[in-house]
């Protein structure tokens, strides 16, 4: 299982899933209508580095953050 | 890098700042900062700050800034932080000027765009984010 966790104005609890790639996170969090709108505009972390590869392999307890757009200052 | 619930005290870190490089032989010092605007009615911005990445996102500058023989500074508020306060405190010390002005404002402009931490106007109470305002950052719609 993977931690999917979802920051600032998202205001989505936590969630754990099932994963072996990225690819395979894009996938479960595409069913869910909350996030609809947020995926593409969101970027990602895995154990708080920045990632850019959907191919990125996952392993037990790893951390996914999703980042949406900033705005500090 | 400072993380601070609520408005900046910003003479008090900027002069602290200063003092700490008294000795360190720069030549120049640049502050930057941000102080919330009194626009569309809100009373206060607020925000989230996610540290971890923060954190790291600032000690990259902070290397960039090492290689050209400078040093970057950076305070930020968490919370709500009324109109005519300040939210946001940067600065860059080096030998000599040219640099520390190049660098304040990559600095700045990066920190807009990749630091992750999210705005809401407060108004009436309440925080509504400021969506408008905002920018994906580099990589985003991986997921997509």
């Amino acid at each position: 299982m993977v931690i999917v966790e979802f920051l600032g104005p998202i205001g989505k609890a936590p969630i754990q899933i099932e994963a072996n790639t990225l690819a395979d996170v894009s996938a479960k969090l595409k069913e869910d209508a909350e996030l609809t709108g947020w995926l593409e505009k969101c970027a990602v972390a895995i154990n708080d580095s920045m990632v850019s590869d959907l191919s990125v392999s996952l392993k037990e307890g790893d951390r996914v953050s999703i980042l949406p757009p900033v705005c500090g200052g | 890098m400072e993380l601070y619930q609520g408005p900046l005290d910003t003479k008090k870190i900027f002069s602290r700042w200063l003092d700490e490089q008294l000795t360190s032989n720069y030549g120049a010092y640049i502050p930057f900062v941000g102080i919330i605007r009194a626009e569309d009615g809100i009373e206060a911005l607020s925000f989230d700050i996610y540290e971890p990445i923060l954190q790291k996102w600032f000690d990259e500058w902070q290397a960039r800034a090492i290689q050209r023989g400078a040093i970057v500074k950076m305070a930020h508020s968490i919370g709500d932080v009324p109109v005519h306060t300040s939210s946001y405190a940067s600065a860059v010390f080096s030998p000599k000027r040219r640099v520390a002005l190049e660098l304040i404002e990559e600095f700045v402009e990066d920190f807009k765009a990749n630091a992750p931490i999210w705005k809401y106007d407060v108004k009436n109470g309440k925080r509504i984010y400021a969506e408008d305002r905002s920018t994906p950052m580099d990589g985003a719609g991986l997921l997509a």
